[in-house]
């Protein structure tokens, strides 16, 4: 019963030295497991006692070993967080000293709206068209049914190069380029700049964007017209958004309509945005005149088509609630990093 | 086109509906309304008195008291300083409560010991003037024409006051709703009610002369005046027009001058045909021609401007003279003056773009010219011309010569076309029952008969099938038309490849910190001045714009450096203490002619002042340029440029030697041009190029399978060699076996020298077969070692 006893001991005094703070595990473990530790030099011993007392005091000198070990274990990883603990509170650093990583730079707000809207009708199957800012008299006007004396050329006071060059006045012409050259089915949208002579101030630019689209194929209809217009409003300004549409006159459309969205503001209650309206208009559309048609050697009786065009200033205006067009000329810093 | 309801009503009885109503109603089928205002609004409380005595005001030595009856059963007491009124006169009484324009409201008081319940109007506290009232005294008492039998009815009614104006915006196509006739029949449609269009009655006969003993007159013209009709009236006695009539010319914006200038402007409005009357004193000859203007013909118009005429022009002339600019603007020399006696009527047919040139070339628009430059319809001249006679006969300022002058060499025969209405509901996507077609159609005085739609001479803009849609939808209601889905073959949408490669590269120098901006497209002819460009550089040949709004925005940039420059200046004005942007910017080549479209091109303009130096810039173009699939880009430095810096611009080429473009400091001479004081950089490299070198395949290469071997040397040189050239002999002398060569320091110290520094490089060997021997990498080295001494005459550094 000695054995059994010195075992005990033996656990209890491991336990008090695993303990201890300033215990270093590893001459523990030697002190009292190693080859040369006090439970080995207890189990030399074992021969002398007895077969039968024999296999108990091997359980119970196992069983020590065991928990001696396990002790040693648990220790050691409470040691272990600990120093993992102080290591990490050394390394605080402070979160709110500014980052180090280049400021990227911004994309232009009129650029950006052009990119969302091209990204809209691309998704409907559309291409985008690009054609001169210096154009041909014939392509602004005459082939879309505007004749030199029309009335709608005095809507749209012109810069003239000379007689027969000018610089668009709208992004139509690049329809008439592209009918010219490409068959139906046409699906495509022509977003660029266009100058008309009025004075510079905080409504009015000399020049400024359009996106204009043009559909034409066999049996397009105007309601196919209001179809793709309500998706598009509904993609740009949000899923509530309701369409108006209101008779108007355009040379190269017939019929021809100003269509209004529902406020995106306030829903179409009436608002600051939309000036009480609860409307703010900013489309043109139709079906484009057989006339435009035949000139592009389309045959009107056999294909119809619809086109409609807006500005690209007047949504990011409103979107963005920009109040003065010359910010988007200005390019100051401040004001493009907004964006 | 201002209308006025009342005038209005006279044709379409619509009193019931409300303003708001019927303006929203009248826009939605077709004829825009910008705006709407009622008359009258401010006065109130305002009745016809009679002043039935007048008294002496015991204070006052210009005052009276007066009693003025209000209403047949009550008097009130009204105290005035007025000195033209005089017991028995009917004058505007304000009564307590009333309110005046001005925001003023009367209520009773005392004036200097006196009660006074109300104040007697002038024409000013009722916000009229001569025009208004003629003949009325403009200081004093407004005094009525009034009987005791009007006494107590309010003002509004008595003076015909009370009006709503519709300000309309007619569309180019529709000259014939620039009139109250044309709005009436659009707003019979609209609300589909009855509408009357009472035919002009003239009475007669007059007796005496006929109207050919008075006039004869030809069109020497025809293809600038497809009809002349006039009529004559003699023993005219100018005055004043009837109140209803001025109502209703001021209403619509037209000031009241006398009874026939006054009925040709009522005409106008009513019928929508401009009018004009002649004194037929000043008619030489007893001859009107209508007739081409001779080259440097002298014209004096009736508001007393000089013109200098050319044969483009089309003039109403006498035996002599030209008297009126057709279609713009009468002559002085035959205007209505107070004692004219005899007038001739003109209603005429001109040709619009006529018109609408001779207007414009002596910068008088009027509201005859806009209405005859939209094209105007003969047929409406003789309706026109018997309304404004009838109306001298109600009016009693003439009486009407018999007869009338009618030529007429451009009569046409009205356009017929099919009527369709499978087809405009195939086309519209709606299913709008027949019987609505024909009913909007009749009630716009379309004649639909066996299939076949007769379209009325004024409407010149109904030529197709879509137009006879238009009308039938507008009317029908756009917004009743459904919403579909195209059914046609798919499209494949997308952008080009060249447009997504413009795309990517933005992003790229986004993510690089570099902002888009956007510029004007046309400039000052100065910017050239302003970045130094050579007087004989090609590039100072612009396309030119020949109207243009100043001088700042007249040509079209060859070069958009300058608008980097001043985008960069204003932003350093701003004290924005950097900027680092970049624009996709347009430039216009010009042709060998003006009637030549210029080449456009657009050059990525990169400009930036503040955490920038030269090798910022460059490692930007490097990064964004390898991004989107430019590699191997070689740099020069540039060749002399008024805008860089000669020692501090480098000319990019592309793998195969091709020019893309430069970059580098901006020369100070230039930047001080902008009053830019701090290093600035530019760089300009062409789109073309840039599209055309980059490899827009990705391709794979297998990752290395054999440790690579690294080499660093250094070799001392004079300052001015150029490490490319260095870099360059290195990555030869590995051959085949250079994976890369790079710059790992520069030194400069005394020990080396004046003008000497030490340049280390790094070159990675790697086999793609093997791991290499230290034998290969020590021939590699050795090479390098002998082609530096025989090359470049550099010893490594020890």
């Amino acid at each position: 019963m000695k054995e059994e006893l010195e075992l005990q001991a033996l656990k209890e005094e491991a336990l008090k030295s695993i303990e201890d703070e300033s215990a270093d595990m590893e001459e523990v473990r030697v002190r009292f497991l190693g080859k040369k530790g006090k439970l080995t030099s207890i189990l030399r011993n074992m021969g002398s006692l007895s077969p039968e007392e024999r296999p108990r005091i091997g359980q119970i000198a196992n069983e020590v070993r065991a928990s001696i070990e396990k002790m040693i274990q648990t220790r050691n990883e409470t040691l272990k967080a600990k120093a993992m603990e102080l290591r990490l509170k050394a390394e605080k650093i402070d979160v709110t000293m500014p980052g180090k990583a280049p400021a990227p730079g911004h994309l232009h707000p009129l650029a950006r709206v052009q990119r969302e809207m091209e990204d809209i009708f691309i998704g409907m199957g559309f291409s985008i068209a690009e054609g001169p800012d210096v154009e041909l008299d014939y392509y602004n006007f005459q082939a879309l049914n505007i004749p030199e004396g029309h009335p709608a050329r005095d809507t749209q006071d012109t810069f003239y190069i000379s007689d027969k060059v000018l610089l668009r006045s709208q992004t139509s012409p690049v329809q008439v380029r592209v009918m010219e050259k490409q068959k139906p089915p046409i699906r495509i949208i022509s977003p660029g700049r266009v100058y008309r002579s009025d004075a510079l101030d905080a409504t009015h630019s000399p020049l400024f964007h359009q996106m204009e689209g043009l559909v034409v194929d066999k049996g397009i209809t105007m309601g196919d017209l209001k179809g793709m217009l309500e998706t598009f409003a509904k993609r740009m300004f949000g899923d509530s958004t309701r369409i108006r549409f209101r008779p108007h006159h355009f040379p190269f459309t017939e019929p021809s309509a100003e269509v209004d969205v529902s406020c995106f503001v306030c829903g179409g209650c009436g608002c600051r945005v939309c000036k009480n309206e609860g409307w703010i208009e900013i489309l043109g559309a139709g079906m484009v005149h057989p006339f435009v048609l035949s000139n592009c050697g389309i045959d009107p009786e056999e294909y119809s088509g619809f086109a409609f065009g807006m500005g690209i200033e007047r949504v990011a205006m409103t979107r963005y609630g920009i109040d003065d067009i010359r910010l988007f000329t200005e390019n100051d810093v401040r004001f493009l990093n907004q964006f | 086109m201002n209308l006025s309801r009342n005038w209005l009503n006279q044709f379409v009885d619509v009193r019931d509906i409300e303003d708001k109503a019927y303006c929203d109603a009248m826009t939605d089928s077709g004829s825009k309304v910008e705006g709407y205002e009622k008359l009258g609004q401010e006065i109130s409380r305002v009745v016809v008195g009679k002043v039935l005595s007048m008294e002496r005001h015991p204070n006052s030595d210009h005052m009276f008291t007066c009693q003025v009856q209000t209403a047949p059963d009550k008097t009130e007491q009204i105290v005035t300083g007025a000195q033209n009124v005089h017991p028995g006169d009917f004058v505007p009484a304000a009564l307590d409560g009333a309110h005046l324009p001005g925001g003023i409201v009367i209520k009773p008081s005392k004036l200097r010991g006196v009660d006074s319940n109300g104040m007697l109007c002038s024409m000013a506290e009722l916000n009229l003037d001569e025009h208004d009232e003629p003949g009325k005294e403009a200081n004093g008492i407004l005094l009525l024409d009034a009987t005791d039998a009007d006494i107590g009815t309010d003002i509004h009614d008595f003076l015909d006051l009370t009006d709503t104006v519709v300000e309309f915006e007619i569309t180019s196509n529709r000259p014939d709703c620039l009139s109250v006739i044309g709005l009436a029949r659009e707003t019979a449609v609209t609300f589909d009610r009855p509408w009357h269009l009472p035919a002009p009655v003239v009475k007669g006969p007059a007796g005496g002369d006929p109207i050919e003993s008075y006039l004869k007159v030809s069109i020497a013209a025809p293809d600038l005046c497809s009809r002349y009709a006039a009529k004559v009236l003699r023993n005219v006695k100018i005055g004043p027009s009837p109140r209803w009539m001025r109502r209703l010319l001021c209403a619509s914006g037209v000031r009241p001058i006398n009874n026939i200038v006054d009925i040709t402007n009522y005409v106008m409005l009513e019928y929508g045909q401009p009018m004009h009357a002649f004194d037929y004193r000043q008619i030489e000859g007893k001859t009107i021609q209508v007739r081409r203007a001779h080259n440097q013909e002298a014209f004096r118009s009736l508001d007393d401007q000089d013109h200098t005429l050319d044969s483009g022009m089309l003039v109403i002339a006498d035996a002599k003279k030209a008297c009126a600019l057709a279609g713009v603007m009468g002559g002085a020399n035959s205007e209505i003056v107070a004692d004219t006696t005899t007038v001739v009527f003109e209603s005429a047919c001109f040709d619009g773009i006529s018109v609408r040139k001779t207007a414009q070339k002596n910068g008088m628009r009027t509201e005859s010219s806009s209405r005859f430059e939209k094209g105007l319809d003969p047929e409406n001249c003789m309706p026109a011309l018997l309304r404004a006679c009838e109306l001298a006969q109600l009016l009693g300022a003439g009486e009407v010569v018999d007869g009338t002058i009618d030529v007429y060499p451009g009569k046409k025969d009205l356009y017929r076309m099919p009527f369709e209405p499978e087809k405009y509901n195939r086309f519209l996507g709606t299913d709008v029952p027949v019987e609505n077609m024909l009913h909007t159609l009749e009630k716009l005085e379309c004649k639909v008969e066996d299939g076949i739609i007769t379209v009325p001479s004024f409407r010149n803009d109904l030529r197709c099938m879509n137009d006879i849609a238009e009308e039938i939808i507008r009317i029908w209601g756009y917004n009743r038309i459904e919403s579909t889905n195209i059914r046609a073959e798919t499209t494949q949408g997308g952008r080009t490849p060249r447009q997504q490669f413009t795309y990517d590269l933005e992003n790229t120098l986004i993510g690089l910190g570099f902002s888009s901006i956007q510029t004007f497209t046309f400039v000052s002819p100065k910017i050239y001045d302003r970045i130094r460009l050579p007087q004989d550089s090609p590039l100072r040949r612009s396309v030119v714009i020949s109207n243009p709004l100043g001088e700042d925005t007249s040509i079209m940039r060859t070069t958009a450096l300058p608008s980097m420059l001043d985008v960069l200046a204003r932003n350093s004005n701003f004290n924005n203490e950097s900027a680092c942007l970049f624009e996709m910017a347009s430039v216009y080549l010009p042709g060998e002619n003006a009637d030549e479209l210029p080449e456009e091109k657009t050059y990525l303009t990169v400009g930036a002042y503040g955490k920038v130096d030269f090798y910022t810039l460059k490692g930007v173009i490097e990064q964004a340029l390898r991004a989107n699939g430019i590699r191997n880009l070689t740099f020069e430095t540039a060749p002399e440029h008024p805008v860089f810096h000669p020692g501090r611009s480098a000319l990019v080429r592309s793998a195969d030697g091709t020019a893309l473009g430069t970059f580098g400091q901006v020369h100070p001479l230039t930047a001080s041009n902008y009053n830019l004081s701090a290093p600035v950089f530019l760089a300009s490299l062409d789109m073309d190029m840039l599209y055309n070198a980059a490899e827009h395949k990705r391709h794979y290469t297998p990752l290395p399978k054999y440790p690579a071997v690294t080499r660093d040397f250094s070799f001392v040189c004079d300052e001015s060699l150029e490490v490319g050239k260095l870099e360059e002999v290195m990555a030869r002398a590995g051959g085949k076996l250079t994976e890369s060569v790079s710059l790992f320091d520069i030194y400069r110290g005394p020990q080396l020298g004046e003008n000497k520094k030490s340049v280390s490089l790094r070159i990675v060997l790697r086999a793609q077969d093997h791991t290499l021997t230290v034998e290969e990498a020590d021939k590699v080295s050795n090479k390098i070692c002998k082609d530096m001494e025989f090359k470049l005459g550099l010893r490594i550094r020890s």
